[in-house]
């Protein structure tokens, strides 16, 4: 057996435990700084790792390592590590320096990684928990605030009910199969040419606790809320890692042993796709709370990127992964902007708070505008890649109009991006905000040259998406 | 393989995690008045599913459900104690766990 298939989530863990360590051995005021130093470390070194790490299937065919399963870690990876890069500054000011809140974020990411590469349904149950659980505490984190205490009382409610849903419907698909493993079932279904009814049930319910995780709608109810009291720098962290995990396992679950049933889940996938795209563009509109229009908007980008998986197809896939990565850039990048928003040492959220901020800090109007325009689609961008290639995936499989309704909610969703961009330069100004830490400017500039120059990039990370997708699809 | 399989079949260990389901959900979406309720309905929808993996696993004959079952009930006794440290949280901040109180945040 190759053990050292799993080398980077090993040593992953590991870290995670030697941090933890070291955390308590140090004094309380100084841990956390080293502590989230010493997770970034182990981040760039398990990305490494994951980049070197062998092809296979291990450890009794619960683990699997392809291209896929490295192209969402080494995504997964990156958005905790700007995330967290984020939180050095934020959380001081805050006062949630504790140095656990590095190791959550680890734990969760190492979550994460075990779904992009699990081969069961066992390990793709134990890795969303791993995940999960951790989220829930770090959204809680900010334990003197109701808003976020409540926040992590909805999310936990809700996110562990769609665990138990999804749980249920492993069960059924498992009774079916007889077995948990992924060939397995597809060894099954592929066999079988009247699917039973108990079998589509618990595929169904697979999909609803994954498309909660992902807060598609109808399932989204939790995302403006949660968004809005978690910690600013939690909030990006969770529009990031564990977003692109559960689209790892959704669509490696999909094409792999339900993909010979494509045509029985396609229409579902569609329809949440085409209801997310529509209602994340129609409910941000009256939004005056930035992060819930980020909550907003997410539940349409996770749409958007649903419209590959609907094609069905290896290029549809590439097109779902150059998407996450350029959602994963600009998210970052306007949550760096949203972390930065502070007066008089005290966090402000609103959208009028952004007023005039193109005569008070030019440098961060422009960065802010730059990841407005990309959510929005504005061409030289790199959102605009993302949509054009999911948009072409769905042209080519025949969903006319899935793309329809994307180029149209893509539209109305460009109103309320564009419309941050008037209050920033047109209105009259409020007193200016407080300076933003070097570690926020930081992530904003090098997300916002991401954002601008991704049209060099995009060979590579188109080829590299191709290779992913064709890794699924073999 | 299974006595107790093989005499009374499927169906009723089935039935018995379906309602326990429907228990669950219900629990979380009709009671309007403790939080710790909800903490009992999430417990009992992870146990139905694990009578499900108990019952497959006797009736195919394979351990994988079983080892399953191990990992569904570690996982439910971490679930639960981060709950009723979230709930103790919110408890400090708000002075009360009702369910119909948790509305500070709407849109």
């Amino acid at each position: 057996m190759n053990w050292t298939l799993a080398l980077p989530e090993i040593v992953l863990a590991l870290s995670g435990l030697a941090i933890l360590l070291a955390g308590v051995m140090q004094k309380r005021g100084q841990a956390f700084f080293s502590c989230a130093m010493m997770t970034l470390l182990a981040f760039v070194v398990t990305g490494v790792l994951v980049v070197i790490s062998p092809d296979g299937t291990g450890y009794s065919h619960v683990f699997i390592n392809d291209g896929f399963a490295r192209f969402m870690k080494v995504l997964s990876l990156t958005g905790a590590a700007l995330s967290l890069v984020l939180s050095v500054g934020y959380a001081r000011e805050m006062e949630i320096d504790k140095f656990e809140f590095p190791v959550l974020i680890l734990f969760s990411t190492l979550g994460a990684m075990i779904m992009a590469s699990s081969g069961n349904l066992m390990t793709l149950f134990v890795g969303l928990e791993l995940s999960s659980l951790s989220i829930y505490i770090l959204c809680a984190f900010a334990r003197d605030r109701v808003g976020a205490a409540e926040a992590g009382l909805k999310y936990f409610v809700l996110g562990s009910l769609a665990s138990g849903i999804l749980l249920y419907g492993i069960s059924l698909a498992y009774g079916f199969a007889g077995t948990l493993e992924y060939a397995g079932l597809q060894q099954a279904v592929r066999g079988s040419a009247v699917l039973p009814a108990g079998l589509m049930v618990g595929i169904v319910f697979v999909l609803v606790g994954l498309c909660f995780k992902l807060s598609m709608v109808p399932f989204h109810m939790w995302t403006p809320d949660v968004y809005q009291g978690a910690p600013t720098s939690v909030t990006a962290y969770m529009a990031g890692a564990p977003k692109i995990a559960a689209f790892a396992v959704l669509l490696r679950v999909m094409a792999g042993p339900f993909g010979s049933m494509t045509p029985q889940w396609q229409l579902l996938i569609e329809v949440v796709s085409a209801l997310s795209m529509v209602f994340g563009s129609l409910a941000a509109i009256p939004q005056g709370n930035i992060k819930r229009l980020m909550a907003y908007s997410s539940i349409g980008h996770m749409g958007y990127a649903m419209i590959g998986m609907a094609a069905g197809t290896a290029e549809g896939t590439r097109g779902t992964l150059v998407y996450l990565v350029t959602y994963l850039f600009m998210n970052v990048g306007a949550f760096a902007g949203i972390v930065a928003m502070r007066r008089n040492g005290r966090a402000v959220t609103r959208i009028s708070d952004l007023a005039g901020l193109g005569r008070t800090d030019p440098g961060m109007a422009l960065a802010m505008a730059i990841f407005m325009f990309s959510m929005a689609g504005a061409p030289p961008l790199a959102g605009f890649f993302g949509k054009l290639m999911v948009f072409y995936a769905a042209i080519n499989a025949h969903l006319y109009a899935l793309a329809a309704i994307g180029i149209v909610s893509s539209v109305i969703g460009a109103y309320y991006y564009i419309r941050i961009v008037k209050v920033m330069f047109f209105d009259t100004a409020v007193p200016a905000l407080d300076r933003s830490p070097v570690s926020v400017s930081f992530v904003s500039v090098g997300m916002g040259l991401v954002t601008v120059f991704f049209v060099v990039g995009l060979g590579p990370v188109a080829t590299a998406a191709q290779a992913a997708a064709s890794a699924l699809f073999r | 393989m299974n006595s107790a399989i093989e005499g009374i079949g499927l169906a009723p260990y089935l039935s018995v995690g379906a309602i326990l389901l429907v228990l669950g959900v219900f629990g979380i979406f009709l009671n309007r008045k403790n939080v710790i309720i909800i903490l009992m309905s999430i417990e009992l929808i992870l146990l139905s599913a694990n009578i499900n993996f108990v019952a497959f696993s006797a009736a195919t004959g394979d351990l994988s459900g079983q080892v399953m079952t191990l990992f569904v009930l570690t996982i439910a006794a971490a679930e639960s104690a981060i709950g009723l440290a979230i709930v103790t949280v919110y408890f400090r901040n708000r002075g009360s766990i009702e369910v119909d109180d948790i509305t500070m945040m709407k849109g």
